[in-house]
């Protein structure tokens, strides 16, 4: 069983961000590995270092600067990489058939993809490359075993969790809870520089573009309210009712 | 035409429904609601019929409790039938995964997580945020039919309509690849507690509230004194405190009451990115240099342990 993880190369929560001329600018040295994806990763390693997978292999789709999320995936233990590599703004929809094209090219079974993007605070790219494939979703999962053919998951939804089965092949969407995302240490990292990685231009056409970029600070009162605690509780009370107006 | 799909519960609809049917009406042209679910979906279709025109009920009992795919396999045949120039959704959990399945059936485009979404020529142009809440975008879809997930609270609740509506069943057919994930035990948050995304009134608590019973007696305590919701720092989860459907931020959820209390909340940026469109902010922390205070409208520094039974006192007293 072949196992495809999806990698993003994203600006780091702390990044300097800047608007310029309509679109936002990061440093290319603050960019990382997202969090989000790390989980998919560590669950992909971990069900073949249990003998329950042959492959891992890592994808990402971006510019030439996110091979360096591939290499982290790498180090982390996957055995292959391909970046699929575009300069384009592309939205999650249009990421998702190149993708789903690159997962089926490896032979994947199981698409693990995190549960959410950093940089466009998007849910979106693992439910489409879902219905891209034609494959089943189980979004937001914090449990995941593999029973035989079977993938046997928990995944959280509006009021709660519940559990959920399907047989191979799945996409898998990752976040928090899933496991303990483990560090790239020195010997692998230098290790990962050796590992295959290819790179494959891809055409995809935008099916929503950003017309413009703002950093919105929202005004705040600033009020340090001070003295004892009951002073400071009763003019709290005070201002929130008569001043902010929400009791 | 503007199809809003509309969630429900217990036999009613949820309030981010409303929220859509003003995001439509905003919109303007031809308005039509799609209700999923068997017999007791019947009291939502009727009620949502005193707030749009149309009113499509797809009777079938399995879309009750449905993986994503049958639900967008409903949606699509209801989307086509009527032509529809965009579906409006909730961006919760079940919105977010049927959003972009649904796009893509449909050769669409998705506007996803939407604070607000105007007509722009023939296609439509939607206000949303990326980088961790950071920045604001403003987004063109390039392909119809559009999808938009709504985020809760980015719209009022629509008043109901000057006429009523008219509610008509149909059947819905699935394929076998919308059969393909099996649902098991759905495990529900506690009743009675408040939900978070729904919520005027949010209490959350972190790590400097020491453990977890003093998160227990303060940040729950103050919850249920104002009917608010509960929710947590992304430590405060991770220490095994509280359970992961609370926490609020970039891992977690995201949250815009009226009011917010961070007791306790260094306020890392992961955090501040699921709350800071909150309404007014009050901040209780030790730590007078804490990041939390820049986001606060009100901030205290001091021991929560201290400060929050005279502000349940203060607030009790309030006439």
């Amino acid at each position: 069983m072949i196992i495809a993880t999806y990698v993003k190369h994203v600006p780091d929560a702390e990044a300097r961000l800047t608007a310029d001329g309509g679109r936002i600018e990061v440093d290319d040295h603050a960019y990382a590995l997202d969090g989000m994806d790390e989980y998919g990763v560590e669950a992909a390693v971990r069900l073949k270092e249990a003998g329950l997978a042959d492959e891992v292999v890592a994808l990402a789709i971006g510019p030439a600067r996110a091979e360096a999320a591939l290499r982290t995936a790498l180090a982390l233990g996957a055995d292959r990489a391909v970046l699929l590599e575009s300069d384009d703004d592309l939205d999650p929809l249009a990421q998702a058939g190149p993708l789903a094209e690159a997962a089926r090219a490896c032979g994947a079974e199981l698409l693990l993809v995190g549960g959410k993007q950093a940089d466009w605070d998007s849910a979106a790219l693992g439910p489409a490359v879902a219905e891209v494939l034609g494959w089943p979703v189980c979004d937001w999962t914090t449990e995941l075993r593999l029973e035989g053919r079977e993938i046997a998951a928990v995944h959280d939804v509006d009021d709660g969790s519940e559990a959920w089965r399907a047989e191979l092949p799945v996409v898998v969407t990752t976040q928090q809870g899933l496991n303990e995302p483990r560090y790239p240490t020195l010997p692998n990292i230098m290790k990962a520089k050796r590992k295959p990685l290819e790179r494959q231009p891809v055409a995809a056409s935008a099916r929503v573009v950003t017309l413009a970029a703002a950093l919105p600070s929202r005004a705040r009162r600033g009020v340090r309210l001070e003295g004892d605690a009951a002073t400071v509780a009763s003019e709290l009370a005070r201002r929130l009712r008569d001043e902010a107006k929400v009791l | 035409m503007i199809l809003i799909a509309i969630d429900h519960a217990h036999g009613a609809p949820r309030r981010g429904a409303f929220e859509l049917v003003s995001a439509a009406r905003d919109l303007g042209g031809e308005i039509a609601a799609v209700v999923l679910g068997g017999p007791d979906a019947g009291p939502v279709a009727a009620a949502l019929a005193a707030f749009v025109p149309r009113v499509i009920h797809v009777d079938d009992a399995t879309l009750d409790h449905a993986s994503h795919e049958r639900r967008v396999t409903a949606l699509a045949g209801v989307a086509t039938e009527l032509g529809a120039e965009a579906v409006l959704l909730g961006a919760g959990r079940s919105g977010q995964a049927v959003g972009p399945r649904l796009a893509w059936r449909l050769d669409g485009a998705l506007l996803e997580d939407v604070a607000a979404v105007r007509r722009e020529g023939s296609t439509l142009v939607a206000e949303r945020l990326a980088y961790l809440s950071r920045a604001s975008l403003t987004v063109r879809a390039e392909a119809s039919p559009v999808v938009v997930s709504v985020k809760a609270g980015a719209y009022p609740a629509a008043a109901p309509a000057d006429a009523p509506g008219t509610v008509a069943s149909r059947a819905a057919t699935f394929t076998a690849a919308d059969d393909a994930a099996r649902l098991g035990e759905r495990r529900s948050v506690a009743r009675g507690r408040v939900a978070l995304e729904e919520a005027d009134v949010v209490v959350c608590g972190g790590r400097g509230l020491g453990d977890a019973d003093a998160f227990e007696r303060h940040v729950v305590g103050l919850a249920h004194d104002l009917g608010a919701g509960v929710a947590s720092t992304r430590a405060v989860v991770d220490a095994g405190w509280r359970p992961y459907d609370e926490q609020v931020g970039q891992t977690g959820k995201n949250v815009a009451p009226q009011l917010y209390f961070a007791l306790g909340v260094s306020g890392a940026v992961q955090h501040l990115s699921g709350m800071n469109r909150s309404g007014t902010v009050v901040a209780i922390n030790k730590d007078g240099d804490a990041p939390i205070f820049k986001v606060a409208d009100y901030g205290i520094v001091g021991d929560v342990h201290e400060v929050l039974p005279a502000l349940r006192a203060a607030l009790s007293g309030l006439d």
